[in-house]
Parts: C-alpha cells; sequence; structure tokens
C-alpha cells in the first residue's frame, strides 16, 4: 500500500512547524509565526480530507466491506526475532473521521487564535504547542498498534499540560496544568498495565492481530486469558477495565473528571481544540478502537455503560449551577463524552446491533463541531466582554451578531433539536440505549433535557437577560480571522448530521441502514423543547425566578454548585490520608536514615582525619622516625610473623 | 694472622648505623644531619664487603653494591648540599625546625 504513504506528511507537518516555532519562532518568526503554523495545518486538512475521499468513496471498500489498511509500516525497536514494537500507519473507518475532524477542528482554532492571541508576547510559543498537539492527537488516531497509541497519548497528554498552563504567571493555571497532568497520569497507569496485559495473553502488540486472536474463541490466546483469573475476575475482563480506565482519565469520566473544569484556565481556543473536540475523545476512540475485543466482555461493557451514563447525568446536573461560562461547558464536554461511553457500552458486534457504536461515533463527529464551536463562541464573548461569568454577562447580542447567531445554532444542536446536527447522532445513541436497557434511556433522555435547559441558561445569561455596558477599552465583535471560523463551523454544525456516517462507520465495516423513527424522536425532542422553554421563562429577562428555585432548593443546590464536593474528596484523600500515611513516613525515613547515612560516613570520615592529620607535622625528623618505625616494623614482621 | 670474625665486623657496622640514626634524630643542623646520612650508608657499605667476602669469597657482587652506593652517595651529598643552600636563602637559617610550613 505503497501508494499512501504521503499520508505520513499529516502528522509530520505539525511535527516540523512545532520544531521550527519551537526553536525559532519567538526570534525571528514573532509576527508570522501564526501564518507558518496555520498553513502547515491547512495542507494536512487538505490531505486529511482526500484521504477521507480516497478511502471512504475509491479504496476503501471491498465487498461492501470497508477494510483496514496498514499504510506504512517499520520495526522500530526489535527485541527478539518475534518481538518487536512497530510503528504504522492504520487507515479504518474511524481513524480517516478522525484525522479529518482533528486535523479541521485544530485548522479553525489555528485560524480563531490569530485573532483571539493577537499580541500575546508568546504568540510562537502558543503555535508551537498547538502544533506539537495536532501532530499528537493525529499521530494517535493513525496508530496501528497499542504500543504507539500509549506513546502518543502520552504527548498529547503532555501537549494538554503544556497548553492548560500556558499563561504560567496565573498561580490558578499551574496548578490547573498539573493537576490535569497528575490526574490523566495516573490514570495512564492503568492503561499500561492494561497493555501488558492484553499484550502479554495475545503476544503482540498489533492492533489487527491483537483483535483477531482476542475475539476468536478457540484461539488458543483467548482460551489463555479468559480461564486465567484474578480476584473473581478473567484477565481480559482486567484488561480491558484497566485500558478503559487510561480512556476515562483522558476523557474525564466520573470520578477521574476533575481535571477537566480546571483545565479552562487555559487559552479558550485550545479549550476548543483539546478540552472539547479532540483530546477529551480520545478514550472514546480507544474504546472504539478496541471494540471487537469490548464488544465479547460482557462486564467490562457493564462498566463502560454505567460509568458513560452516570458521568452523563452527573456532569449535567452540575452544570445547571455553574456561573463561569467555560466551566459549563467543560461540564457539557463531559456529559456529552458520557452519552459517547455509554453509546459504546449498549452497542453489540456486527450489523444493526451495532448502532450503538455508529452512534457513537457519530455523536464524536457532530460534537466535535458544535462544542468546538461553543467554545470560540465563548472565546470571542470573554474577548470583548472581559468576563467570563455569566452573572455579569448580559445583552450582548446587539454587539455580536455573528457570535450570537452561531452560538445559537450550537446550542439549538446540542439540545438535539432537529434538523441541527446533534439530533440525528443523539438520536442513534438514544436508539441504541432504548434496545439496550430502558433505564440507561431514562437517564439519556433525562440528561439530554437537562443539557437543553443549561445550554439555554447559557445562552440567555449570555446574549439577553441585562444590558450589556460597554467599557470604555471595548471593542467590536473581533477581526476577521475569528469571525471566519464560527461562520464555517456555523455551517459545519448544521450540516453535519446530514453525513450518513452509518452507510460508512460501523462496528463491522459493513454499511447500515439508518433511519429516523418520527415516533421515537418525539419524546427526546418534547423534553428538550421543554428543557428550553423551562431556560426561557427563568433566565431570558432579569428576574430572581431562579434565584428562588435555587433558594427552594437550599442543601442540595449548594452541594451541586460546590460539584459534589468531589474535588474536596479528592484534596481529603491525598492531603490528608495519602500525606499523612506515606508522604510523611517517606519523607522522615529519607531524611533521617537516608540522609543520615551518609551525613554519619562523611562525620565519622572527618573525625579520624581530624585524629590522624597530626601526623604530618611538617618535621622532617618526625618523617624519618615513622620511616624508620616502619621499617622496624616490617622486619619483625618477615623475621618473627612470616618466616 | 689469625681471621677476624664477621662478628666484629657486624658489631662495628651496626654501631656506625645506630650513631648515625641517633645523629640524624637528635641533631637539627641540616649539615650535621647530611653527615649522619653518609654514616649510615657507610655502615651499609661496611656490611655489603664484609658479607661478600665471608659468604660468597670469589664472587664480587658486593664489592660493586658499596661501590655503587658510595657514588649514590656522593650524588646525594651534592643534591642535599644544594637543598640545604636554598633552604639558607630563603628562611636564613639550616636549623630543620625552621622549615616545617609544609604540614597539614
Amino acid at each position: 500500500m505503497s501508494h499512501y504513504s504521503y499520508i505520513a506528511f499529516i502528522p509530520l507537518l505539525p511535527l516540523a512547524c512545532f520544531f521550527i516555532l519551537g526553536l525559532f519562532g519567538r526570534k525571528y518568526f514573532k509576527t508570522f509565526s501564526g501564518t507558518i503554523g496555520t498553513f502547515s495545518i491547512f495542507i494536512s486538512t487538505i490531505l486529511s480530507l482526500y484521504i477521507a475521499y480516497q478511502y471512504f468513496f475509491i479504496e476503501g471498500k471491498v465487498n461492501s466491506v470497508f477494510q483496514n489498511i496498514i499504510a506504512m509500516k517499520f520495526t522500530w525497536l526489535q527485541f527478539a526475532p518475534n518481538v518487536s514494537i512497530d510503528m504504522g500507519i492504520l487507515l479504518d473507518p474511524i481513524s480517516v473521521m478522525m484525522i479529518v475532524i482533528v486535523s479541521f477542528i485544530s485548522l479553525m482554532v489555528h485560524i480563531f487564535s490569530l485573532g483571539y492571541m493577537k499580541g500575546e508576547e508568546r504568540f510562537a510559543t502558543y503555535y508551537a504547542f498547538l502544533s506539537l498537539f495536532t501532530f499528537s492527537m493525529l499521530g494517535l488516531v493513525l496508530s496501528s498498534n497499542i504500543f504507539q497509541i500509549y506513546i502518543f497519548w502520552e504527548l498529547v497528554g503532555v501537549s494538554s499540560f503544556l497548553l492548560i498552563g500556558y499563561y504560567f504567571e496565573k498561580p490558578s493555571a499551574v496548578a490547573a496544568s498539573k493537576k490535569a497532568f497528575i490526574v490523566t497520569r495516573f490514570a495512564d497507569l492503568g492503561f499500561l498495565i492494561g497493555i501488558l496485559i492484553l499484550a502479554f495473553y495475545s503476544g503482540t502488540l498489533d492492533f489487527g492481530t491483537l483483535i483477531e486472536r482476542l475475539t476468536s474463541v478457540q484461539s488458543p490466546a483467548f482460551i489463555e486469558i479468559s480461564s486465567a483469573t484474578f480476584l473473581g475476575a478473567s484477565m481480559l475482563t482486567w484488561g480491558l477495565v484497566l485500558v478503559f480506565i487510561g480512556g476515562a482519565g483522558k476523557s474525564a469520566m466520573f470520578p477521574l473528571h476533575i481535571w477537566l473544569p480546571d483545565a479552562m484556565e487555559g487559552p479558550t481556543p485550545v479549550s476548543a481544540l483539546i478540552h472539547a473536540a479532540t483530546m477529551v475523545v480520545a478514550g472514546v476512540f480507544l474504546v472504539a478502537r478496541l471494540f471487537p475485543v469490548f464488544s465479547i466482555d460482557l462486564t467490562a461493557m457493564q462498566i463502560v455503560t454505567w460509568v458513560g451514563a452516570f458521568s452523563a447525568l452527573f456532569a449535567a446536573v452540575v452544570a445547571c449551577t455553574q456561573t463561569d461560562i467555560k466551566r459549563v461547558l467543560a461540564f457539557s464536554t463531559m456529559s456529552q463524552i458520557g452519552f459517547m461511553m455509554f453509546s459504546l457500552g449498549v452497542s453489540k458486534y456486527g450489523g444493526e446491533n451495532g448502532l450503538g457504536y455508529t452512534g457513537s461515533m457519530f455523536h464524536l463527529f457532530t460534537h466535535a463541531f458544535f462544542k468546538s464551536l461553543l467554545f470560540l463562541g465563548a472565546g470571542a464573548v470573554i474577548h470583548v466582554a472581559y468576563s467570563n461569568d455569566i452573572k455579569e454577562l448580559g445583552g450582548l447580542r446587539k454587539i455580536m451578531p455573528v457570535t450570537h447567531i452561531t452560538f445559537l445554532i450550537a446550542c439549538l444542536a446540542i439540545a438535539g433539536i432537529p434538523p441541527f446536527s446533534g439530533f440525528f447522532s443523539k438520536e442513534d445513541i438514544l436508539l441504541a440505549a432504548y434496545h439496550s436497557s430502558k433505564l440507561i434511556y431514562g437517564i439519556a433522555v433525562f440528561t439530554s433535557g437537562l443539557t437543553a435547559f443549561y445550554m439555554f441558561r447559557l445562552y440567555y445569561s449570555i446574549f439577553w437577560s441585562k444590558d450589556f455596558h460597554k467599557h470604555e477599552s471595548s471593542h467590536g465583535e473581533g477581526t476577521l480571522s475569528m469571525k471566519i471560523p464560527l461562520i464555517v463551523l456555523g455551517v459545519c454544525t448544521i450540516f453535519a448530521g446530514f453525513v450518513p456516517v452509518s452507510s460508512f462507520i460501523t462496528s463491522d465495516g459493513a454499511p447500515l441502514e439508518s433511519h429516523i423513527d418520527m415516533a421515537f424522536s418525539a419524546f427526546p425532542v418534547l423534553m428538550a423543547v421543554t428543557g428550553i422553554l423551562l431556560a426561557t421563562y427563568l433566565y431570558k429577562t432579569q428576574n430572581n425566578r431562579s434565584r428562588i428555585i435555587a433558594s427552594s432548593l437550599g442543601r442540595f443546590y449548594k452541594i451541586v454548585h460546590r460539584k459534589f464536593y468531589i474535588d474536596e474528596i479528592y484534596l481529603f484523600i491525598t492531603k490528608k490520608i495519602i500525606f499523612n500515611s506515606i508522604g510523611r513516613p517517606a519523607a522522615w525515613i529519607d531524611k533521617n536514615i537516608v540522609d543520615g547515612l551518609m551525613n554519619f560516613l562523611a562525620t565519622t570520615t572527618e573525625n579520624i582525619s581530624v585524629l590522624i592529620k597530626r601526623l604530618q607535622s611538617g618535621k622532617v625528623q618526625n618523617y624519618a622516625l615513622y620511616f624508620f618505625g616502619g621499617i622496624i616494623g616490617l622486619a619483625a614482621l618477615f623475621i618473627y610473623l612470616l618466616k | 694472622m689469625s681471621e677476624i670474625s664477621i662478628t666484629h665486623i657486624l658489631f662495628v657496622s651496626t654501631a656506625l648505623f645506630f650513631i648515625g640514626m641517633y645523629g640524624l634524630f637528635t641533631r637539627r643542623n641540616m649539615i650535621t644531619m647530611l653527615m649522619a646520612i653518609e654514616l649510615i650508608l657507610n655502615s651499609v657499605n661496611i656490611n655489603f664487603v664484609a658479607f661478600n667476602k665471608y659468604l660468597y669469597p670469589g664472587k664480587l657482587d658486593g664489592v660493586f653494591f658499596a661501590i655503587f652506593i658510595i657514588t649514590i652517595a656522593a650524588a646525594e651529598a651534592a643534591l642535599a648540599i644544594a637543598i640545604i643552600i636554598n633552604l639558607y636563602r630563603s628562611h636564613h637559617s639550616i636549623d630543620v625546625e625552621d622549615a616545617s610550613e609544609l604540614k597539614y
């Protein structure tokens, strides 16, 4: 498949851009480093779209089933004749879809940042980090084996760390970047152990071979991994659950979600790219990548389903009480990713049963557009109003017409109102949930009603409510480079739903007939409309109805507002329990035993040398005496003792 | 003429050696110390010649060693006197106690 080798340019161009801007950017390309970064990602986007066209319409299908194509492969580390770590590029429907999303959203964010980040001191560094992130994410989705994906997984984590901590003068940004890194790193430990378990039993790291060996029931690898048990669960379950923990960490699933709201300390376009559209769906992508293996292990699937469903509901409830625009969006991201997760969890492998898989990928696709649009819109609002607290905002619709319209489109899409894109993808997910479990379906419908409510609460608070008082220093809506991405993403958000994803992306590669069931979709849409109407009643004009409701809920409202005290629980566990029971004893051992041993050696040497230094008196005759005494001693030794 | 036994000769050389040793340890004047060292060297010479004569009468190795040591002693005396002169120049003294800066 050598004619696909140009695909390597898609991730390599941002990498080259990272090196150029990172090394020389601040000195030589201070003003046009943004242009360089945007241009390189523009070429990557063109290539991605071309590949998507080639793959989906011309070469990808064999006997009307999409094939996995290894576009490139070389051995990277060779340990033994049969044991090696390869680097490669794998093309299959989800990886092709992901490179299009990642490069396209990244392009939009690059363009938006031209206006948003203008005049920053570390403008070139910002673009270098963006390029590094884009490279890592593209490498992650194209990875052909599980070890390679782990490498890029960590690279994505580190570039996210760098971008969250971009404003490193702010202590809160530094704390947030550390928190994000440590929490995801902790989850990645599970991922690594999961990789080791799966690779140990299947004897390979390559995705294709691994899936083949672990899904055929007669293969020796499958028999071994499912018969070996540890603490009552088979090794297959353990491996998959540990891999899922890694994915849950990156995708901010409960209880590893605590880093995502804080990650909003980074520049807003970064939140749009990393913490909404691309990096946080890496966990979903990982589960989808290993989906054939997941689908045969019911325990792991149950865990995926319930973690996803609970996260979706939890985040939606918390989002209703937050007042920071970006935090509301962060919780809505967590909630939508929860949708994708449980959709994977309720899905089965193959044919009509794989609807959940398709729905999850479809939602990933549409979510990327409307969520990055929401974040970029929020960025534009913050840029104009210098505030991200919705209590201070209001009435911006007159000043920012473009942002207003596009934000409204995105809100309608995320609420699931037809014919916007979110409706179609959410419909698939709800249908899959309905066929699997009524309880999950109930949670999902309730959550989508909540989603509509809190998104429109945000919308009305920003653009309606009270009148906006212009600051003296306020400027207009922003530059053209900030409006273009909003408009492009707005158009995508409207029309992405009409992409027949189900005929391209299915669990087994064979196209699936999709159909919209009017009777079925009526109820969720009704829920969404109810949510919107409630938000309209409470927030469209300035009134104290919402405050009355909040105070009538009393303590419950406070608990939700403080995000169920999850952060406090984490702090309690880390500060009180881990620090006191592990940290302090370890510090004591280090200070008293390790350091003490070293100090003892040093002081002993010093004392002895003080004692014996008198021998070096500087008097020649003393030396002669020692010499003579030494000779006598030696003579005595040789004559009497060593005869 | 009866032969002098080796014991007598060794007694002389031992006496000479310890006289030299005594001089080396007690005298502070460096020239005297140099002379004491010469005494030690000469006691060794006597030992060499005596052992050569009594143990290996047909050989000359011990005598050669004695001549060798005399040569070394001459060279050593030249060196030592050069050191003493330099010491005198820097310390205005040839007392060995005065030159004890080189210590811990």
